[in-house]
């Protein structure tokens, strides 16, 4: 038991501040984000095949998982699906991003990489309709159970 | 006044259920303003002066609530559990005496009569959880029988210690062989038995788990099982629950003040024993009290180890020590 | 073992299982959470969460009021620790509009913010010696924290949802009787520290209640994303403040306190070595405060940030929050998404509690602080 300072005063070592990128060497290329703009470090852009890799990487890299968003486009007729990850140890920030048609919107699950997914998928897809293939268990988690309306869709109606 | 038997029986006995149903008021606006100083507020203040008619608007309310009983419910458990909970306590109460003169019926085996009806509480509760067929109440009545089967272990070799000591099973004659000056209460008798003070403390303690108070308050432990045996009972057949409850306390402190603080008799010798015998019963009772707000809760096997691995001990290490002492001295 | 295994090996061995509903009304699980509990006998084979009974769609709130319009519904997320979700908000906003924050400002959030955690883990602290069977603390802890919240009032005009924080700045400047009293608050609470220390920390019974039960590993944490007090209870000494540091906090000298053993008296000291932090900080930041605006001129009543996703992340009391909007350059937010440190947290109570008796998985259940709204939303 006992009460460490931290090892930098200030924090963690901004990755701005490194030499060469951290995660250049991963098979899905992520590029820097200006993160005073955007909040986060690092983000890249795939297909939703590549979804389990990319997640696969961050879990080996020693990032956890901050969060699952999804975000309806009707005008583009698609719906994004962004995944946030943190470092524990240096605290930088990645966002994984992914898009989706709009009438069919299906993603495999990485709730077998990130146990915590399972709530974030689960609420993902009660409020958007976002199938995640291969989650145990797609019921309503904050919806009544026998939900079978998507409220956070654009074409909901609040009436 | 010499009044024929059966009418100063049962002037007695009115006279007890009185006494308790006061009691088991009252306590509970000790309890509530005691907790309420310990907590840095104040208690009840607004019905009455220092809100000392709190207990009667409680009681005419408990009165006046509609008397709940679940259809799924076993009826004649259900109903017959609060009686069962109450009566034993009144029973003890009658041989109780609370001076030379002040008792119903002064039986020699006092003290036995107490035990047996003590240990019908622990049925009573048992019988409120099954009929209640709550899943809450049933692991509260499974929880109250493993611990009060625990703790009247202890109690009663505690027990049989003083017996050795005193020879007799009449409560009136073990007051009567405490008399003299303080010295001479059974708590402070080490020449017959070296540990009495730890015996007393032993006493204490498998009082509180008996009577299920806190820090032993497992089975109706609120923040977990929500009331425990006694989830379903509402109105009145919840109050007669309470009013045994503190019935229970109140034998087991007279019993404490009994067989170790020398009952009625009087280290002055000025006030009339009746007095000094509630006096030190009601230092007890506030002593109870006054642990259930101070500490939290001990785990349930925390508990029972306790009792089995540390009081069993200590009990039977008494009471070979009493009974070499008493051969040899 | 998993739940399923441990249900059939109990059926195989003879035992019946029985399945006891925890909450939703229930004295322990505070707020309105239900756990189904699958158990033989008093052991927990199973533990499901089942959560949505407060569920008030702030999310889509969100969509349907403008920027500024949206700030009190920040307050009502997590309404024990409200000063720090607005805060991420609003500094998330201000970072997609580019909008600066003055110094005097980005001191007066961080002196609130303090304040507000403070309060909010002296109810931790009150609540989870509640369910311990210990009532006394509860009203002690009360009795300090309203101290804390005479002060908030004085300067924000609410004593628990605060909505003190504007695009730019505060909303309300804070004058000298609050630094005053500020000042004086913080020997005061060392005092009371010291005397929790010595009453409740070092009591026996509750040493056997906390030391050893509950045990979460680092991995457990790491898998399920949890984070504040529970994942620096477990050894890891993550803390947001100083790994993405916003705000004043880079100027001020602060500990982390984390503690290896990962049991729920790691997350107890823990907790109570946070309120000391906070009281360090607090006198730092009153004597570095410095005079000047307390917002910002010139930001537009009706704000259109730029259209592009941004998110800002605080160190909560219960853990780390994220917020990320999206604006498509319009007056009212495109998307709004809270990251709320007791979701995360409470999805590892189901491997946590696995095996365990009744009792302990309560004192688990209190030692990860879980406010329910904060888990709906």
């Amino acid at each position: 038991m006992d009460i460490n300072k931290p090892n930098a005063s200030q924090g963690v070592v901004s990755p701005s501040l490194l030499a060469e990128h951290p995660l250049a060497h991963l098979v899905i290329p992520f590029e820097k984000v200006d993160y005073a703009r955007r909040g986060v470090h690092f983000e890249a852009r795939v297909e939703p095949a590549q979804v389990v890799l990319a997640a696969a990487l961050m879990e080996q890299e020693g990032f956890a998982l901050d969060a699952v968003t999804g975000v309806d486009w009707p005008q583009d007729n698609q719906m994004e699906i962004v995944y946030d990850f943190f470092h524990p140890m240096m605290g930088w920030r990645t966002a994984v991003r992914t898009r989706v048609r709009r009438d069919l919107p299906e993603v495999p699950s990485i709730e077998h990489i990130y146990p915590g997914a399972n709530w974030h998928e689960r609420e993902a897809w009660e409020f958007f309709g976002i199938h995640f293939s291969g989650h145990p268990q797609l019921t309503p988690l904050l919806l009544p159970d026998d939900a079978d309306y998507h409220p956070l869709r654009k074409d909901f109606a609040v009436a | 006044m010499n009044l024929p038997e059966p009418i100063r029986l049962v002037a007695f006995l009115v006279g007890l259920m009185a006494f308790v149903g006061f009691n088991a008021a009252y306590l509970v606006w000790a309890e509530r303003k005691g907790s309420g100083r310990f907590q840095r507020r104040l208690g009840p203040t607004e019905v009455g002066f220092a809100g000392l008619l709190q207990p009667i608007a409680d009681s005419i309310k408990l009165l006046t609530k509609q008397l709940l009983v679940p259809p799924t419910v076993d009826g004649l458990l259900f109903r017959a559990a609060p009686l069962l909970v109450i009566i034993p306590a009144m029973v003890s109460l009658a041989v109780i005496p609370f001076s030379e003169n002040l008792v119903a019926r002064d039986l020699h085996l006092g003290l036995l009569v107490v035990f047996s009806f003590g240990s019908i509480h622990v049925l009573a509760v048992m019988l409120a959880g099954w009929a209640s067929r709550n899943k809450y109440a049933i692991i509260s009545a499974a929880r109250v029988v493993s611990q009060n089967v625990a703790y009247e272990i202890p109690m009663l070799l505690v027990v049989i210690t003083i017996l050795m000591t005193t020879n007799t099973t009449s409560l009136s004659e073990i007051v009567q062989k405490q008399a003299g000056p303080f010295w001479h209460w059974n708590i402070f008798r080490l020449d017959q038995n070296p540990l009495a003070p730890v015996t007393f403390l032993v006493f204490y303690i498998c009082m509180l788990a008996e009577t299920n108070r806190a820090p032993f308050d497992m089975a109706e432990a609120e923040s977990e099982l929500v009331a425990g045996a006694i989830t379903e009972y509402s109105g009145m057949g919840f109050g007669v629950f309470f009013i045994g409850e503190y019935a229970n306390v109140l034998v087991g402190c007279a019993l404490a003040t009994l067989l170790f603080l020398g009952g009625w008799q009087s280290p002055i010798g000025v006030l009339p024993g009746a007095f000094w015998f509630l006096l030190k019963m009601y230092v007890l009772i506030f002593a109870v009290m006054w642990v259930r707000w101070t500490f939290p809760r001990t785990q349930f096997y925390t508990l029972l180890n306790l009792s089995w691995k540390v009081l069993i001990p200590i009990s039977l290490g008494t009471l070979v020590l009493t009974a070499i002492t008493l051969k040899l001295f | 073992m998993t739940p399923a295994e441990a249900i059939e090996a109990a059926r195989r061995a003879g035992n019946e299982t029985f399945i006891l509903n925890l909450g939703p009304q229930h004295p322990a699980t505070h707020g309105v959470l239900r756990i189904k509990l699958t158990m033989d006998g008093e052991y927990i084979l199973r533990a499901e969460p089942v959560a949505g009974y407060i569920h008030r769609m702030h999310e889509k709130m969100g969509e349907n009021r403008t920027w500024a319009q949206y700030l009190p519904n920040t307050s009502r997320i997590d309404y024990l620790s409200a000063m720090t979700y607005t805060h991420a908000y609003v500094a998330a906003v201000e970072r997609a509009a580019g909008i600066e924050v003055p110094r005097r400002a980005e001191f007066i959030r961080v002196i609130t913010s303090e304040l507000n955690r403070i309060s909010s883990h002296l109810v931790w602290f009150g609540a989870f010696l509640l369910d311990l069977g210990g009532f006394t603390p509860l009203l002690y802890a009360f009795d300090d924290r309203e101290k804390i919240l005479d002060m908030l009032e004085a300067i924000t005009g609410s004593r628990l949802t605060y909505c003190y924080y504007r695009f730019g700045g505060v909303y309300n400047d804070v004058d000298d009787a609050f630094l005053g009293a500020a000042r004086d608050f913080v020997p005061y609470m060392r005092e009371r520290l010291k005397m929790y220390e010595t009453l409740v920390t070092e009591n026996l019974i509750l040493r056997k209640r906390l030391e050893g039960i509950g045990p979460i590993s680092k991995k457990m944490c790491h898998k399920y994303g949890a984070t504040g007090p529970v994942m620096r209870g477990s050894g890891i000494a993550y803390d947001v403040r100083r790994m993405e540091p916003y705000s004043v906090y880079p100027e001020l000298e602060f500990d982390i306190p984390h503690y290896p053993e990962g049991d729920c008296m790691a997350r107890y000291r823990v907790r109570m070595e946070e309120m000391a932090q906070s009281l360090r900080i607090i006198e730092q930041a009153v004597a570095m405060i410095p005079a000047g605006p307390f917002q910002t001129p010139g930001v537009p009543k009706s704000l259109k940030p730029p259209a592009g996703d941004y998110c800002f992340a605080v160190e909560a009391a219960r853990g780390r929050l994220m917020v990320r909007i999206v604006s498509d350059g319009k007056e009212m937010p495109y998307r709004v998404r809270w990251r709320t440190p007791s979701f995360c947290n409470i999805t590892l109570f189901e491997e946590a509690s696995r095996g365990m008796m009744l009792a302990d998985a309560l004192a688990l259940l209190g030692s990860l602080d879980l406010v329910i709204p904060d888990i709906d939303r």
